[in-house]
């Protein structure tokens, strides 16, 4: 498959409004203010496109869900947060394609009949989101953006909205909560934000890459997407790749492609001399991937039945250096360190967590830790009021299915059995 | 006073919490052209969620005066017309406002896995070492501190290092980091690599 969310990226001009309109820039846009915004949700629908953040929730029901008999006002917000660990798609996206999501925003919103779309921006891209501003100020001056767009009569307005380091802002409630001025907390569900969202208003959050497939939808047809990859997991894919391999990077592809294929081929294999070792899939929160597991097609339903899932499609690669008691304790260092402190499970359960993989990995662990960890795990999982805690309980849980004995061998041993030359040599010096 | 008869409380058994409140700092008030930005930044909220700038208001602190205090606070607070105790809420809980004195350049560290895989923890053992001083700590001179960060989001070009909320440096290395210390003295934020999808084009 020919990349179409990133044909163009390496150009070094991608990303300007006048380099876009001369390769069916806001032609998709166009297209969708001809169309009843009904028909558009249709279309959407029937394309079967998923929601490329992390969930895989079609985009059409989303849209659909949201209430179109409110007095209210309707908005989109489009998460840009992108701070699932291994991922970097979105990055490129807005750095070299803004005008993409934009046209993608706007799409949004006539479907659903907002008139003000808001992208939260991490805030660590403040380069990015300085693009994002002087490209959104040229759509502006050139009627792409803002009042009668298009010549259609029809006014939208995209707000760029910077957040200020929270990885919980990633879950879309939390994310509103952000965008009102407040903590980065989640809300309960129901009400889902397509019916009391943004300032208690219907609100449909998407993620970047969802939105960037919008325009190649109208412009080309729900039938043309569904035919690019797998029943149910249509369209093109972004690809974050890193880790040890040789060309870590971001890779368009089908979701017909096999992860093998990712990581070997387009990725370049393992760094020289080493070999692989586990993948995790998408994203830090989901389970890993043995060697022999990596020959499915990497869609979200295949991933799923491997027993692990696509999520925001972040593949971190590990060769036979990495020791997983380690890996598991540096992203318990991450889940500790952003949870929220809302629900009790996560925000205790997460350090406790922390403090057990740290003795095990310094050698002063037990075997009654194992059972520990798993014990606390399961206690976070599901027992949360969003998706972190299922993520925060995946670091040991899976460490642990695949690998109980590089645990037992820390514990028999006393110290870390696995040989890393990346590792800093008084780590434990520096709080690790 | 005491909540129950029994309870040892009283200001000395009770009164621990290691809690500590911001300093008042310096009376604060933005300048005109940054409160004149603030406003034009309200104006895209709805009128009555000025609070949705609470965010903005806290950087514009920040790069007035390098780092939140409780008087910068009130005074956002009177800006958006929201309480102190709102303010507060939000500045205590996103990473990238400081809340004490930091240098002149804040370097922080990616720890997360990608970064960590490409010797992440190397590279600040080396900046550790250099400059002397251990993480959250501001060296001598005052001219930098030290910090950790959770992913930023570049994980083929690990490891990355962000300067200052904004500047990022790519596939930092143990063994270029003295010279990097260095060139920030010397250069400033130009000795960064800048992030490579910003600059090759």
């Amino acid at each position: 498959m020919d990349p179409i969310l990133t044909k163009y990226v390496r150009e070094p001009n991608s990303f300007t409004l006048d380099f876009f309109l001369k390769h069916d820039g806001y032609e998709g846009l166009k297209k969708a203010l001809a169309t009843q915004p009904n028909d558009v949700i249709d279309i959407v629908k029937a394309s079967g496109l998923r929601g490329r953040g992390g969930a895989g929730f079609p985009t059409g029901m989303k849209f659909q869900f949201v209430d179109k008999k409110t007095p209210n006002p309707k908005y989109i917000a489009c998460n840009a947060d992108e701070s699932e660990p291994g991922t970097f798609k979105d990055h490129v996206l807005m750095e070299r394609n803004p005008h993409l999501l934009f046209e993608g925003c706007l799409i949004g919103c006539w479907a659903i009949g907002a008139r003000v779309a808001y992208i939260y921006i991490r805030g660590e891209f403040y380069h990015v989101q300085k693009v994002l501003e002087s490209e959104l100020a040229k759509a502006y001056a050139q009627g792409y953006a803002g009042r009668n767009i298009m010549g259609s009569g029809w006014d939208c307005d995209i707000v760029i909205h910077r957040g200020a380091g929270a990885y919980e802002a990633g879950e879309e409630t939390a994310l509103i909560e952000s965008l009102e001025g407040k903590r980065a907390q989640p809300r309960i569900k129901p009400p889902f934000p397509a019916v009391q969202g943004l300032y208690d208003c219907p609100t449909a959050v998407n993620n970047v890459e969802t939105l960037c497939n919008l325009p190649p939808i109208m412009l080309n047809g729900a039938e043309w997407f569904v035919k690019l990859g797998p029943e149910k997991n249509g369209g093109p894919k972004l690809f974050c790749i890193s880790g040890h391999v040789k060309r870590p990077g971001v890779y368009e592809a089908s979701m017909n492609t096999t992860i093998k294929e990712l990581i070997f081929d387009r990725a370049g294999g393992i760094r020289e001399g080493h070999q692989l070792k586990a993948v995790i899939p998408g994203g830090s929160s989901v389970p890993i991937l043995l060697p022999d597991q990596l020959d499915i097609p990497a869609s979200f339903d295949s991933v799923q039945k491997a027993g692990s899932m696509l999520g925001s499609a972040g593949m971190i690669v590990m060769d036979e250096t990495t020791c997983m008691v380690w890996t598991a304790m540096n992203l318990m260092h991450f889940y500790m360190h952003e949870s929220c402190g809302k629900c009790t499970p996560c925000r205790e359960g997460g350090d406790w967590l922390w403090k057990i993989l740290a003795r095990i990995e310094r050698g002063e662990g037990q075997m009654r830790d194992l059972d520990l960890l798993t014990s606390v795990s399961n206690n976070i999982a599901g027992k949360t009021l969003c998706a972190f805690g299922d993520a925060e309980a995946t670091p040991p849980l899976t460490t642990l299915k695949h690998f109980r004995a590089e645990y037992e061998a820390h514990i028999r041993e006393g110290r870390c059995t696995v040989p890393a030359d990346w590792r800093a040599k008084g780590a434990a010096a520096l709080a690790h | 006073m005491s909540f129950h008869p029994l309870m040892p409380y009283g200001s000395e058994a009770f009164q621990k919490s290691e809690r500590t409140l911001m300093s008042r700092g310096e009376p604060f008030a933005f300048t005109p052209e940054r409160a004149a930005k603030l406003e034009e930044i309200c104006s895209k909220y709805p009128p009555e969620r000025r609070k949705s700038a609470v965010l903005a208001a806290l950087y514009l602190v920040q790069e007035q005066q390098q780092y939140i205090t409780a008087s910068a606070m009130r005074h956002v607070a009177e800006f958006l017309r929201i309480t102190p105790a709102e303010v507060e809420d939000v500045a205590t809980y996103y990473v990238m406002f400081f809340k004490a004195p930091v240098g002149k350049y804040v370097i922080q560290v990616c720890r997360t896995l990608s970064c960590a895989l490409a010797g992440a923890e190397r590279v600040t053992e080396a900046l550790s070492e250099k400059l002397g001083i251990g993480l959250g700590e501001t060296d001598a001179s005052g001219m930098f501190t030290l910090l950790e960060f959770e992913c930023l989001g570049a994980c083929d070009r690990a490891p990355v290092v962000m300067v200052n909320n904004e500047h990022w440096h790519e596939k930092a290395t143990p063994e270029t980091c003295s010279k990097l210390l260095d060139d920030l003295k010397t250069r400033g934020l130009s000795a960064l690599s800048g992030c490579h999808l910003h600059v090759e084009r």
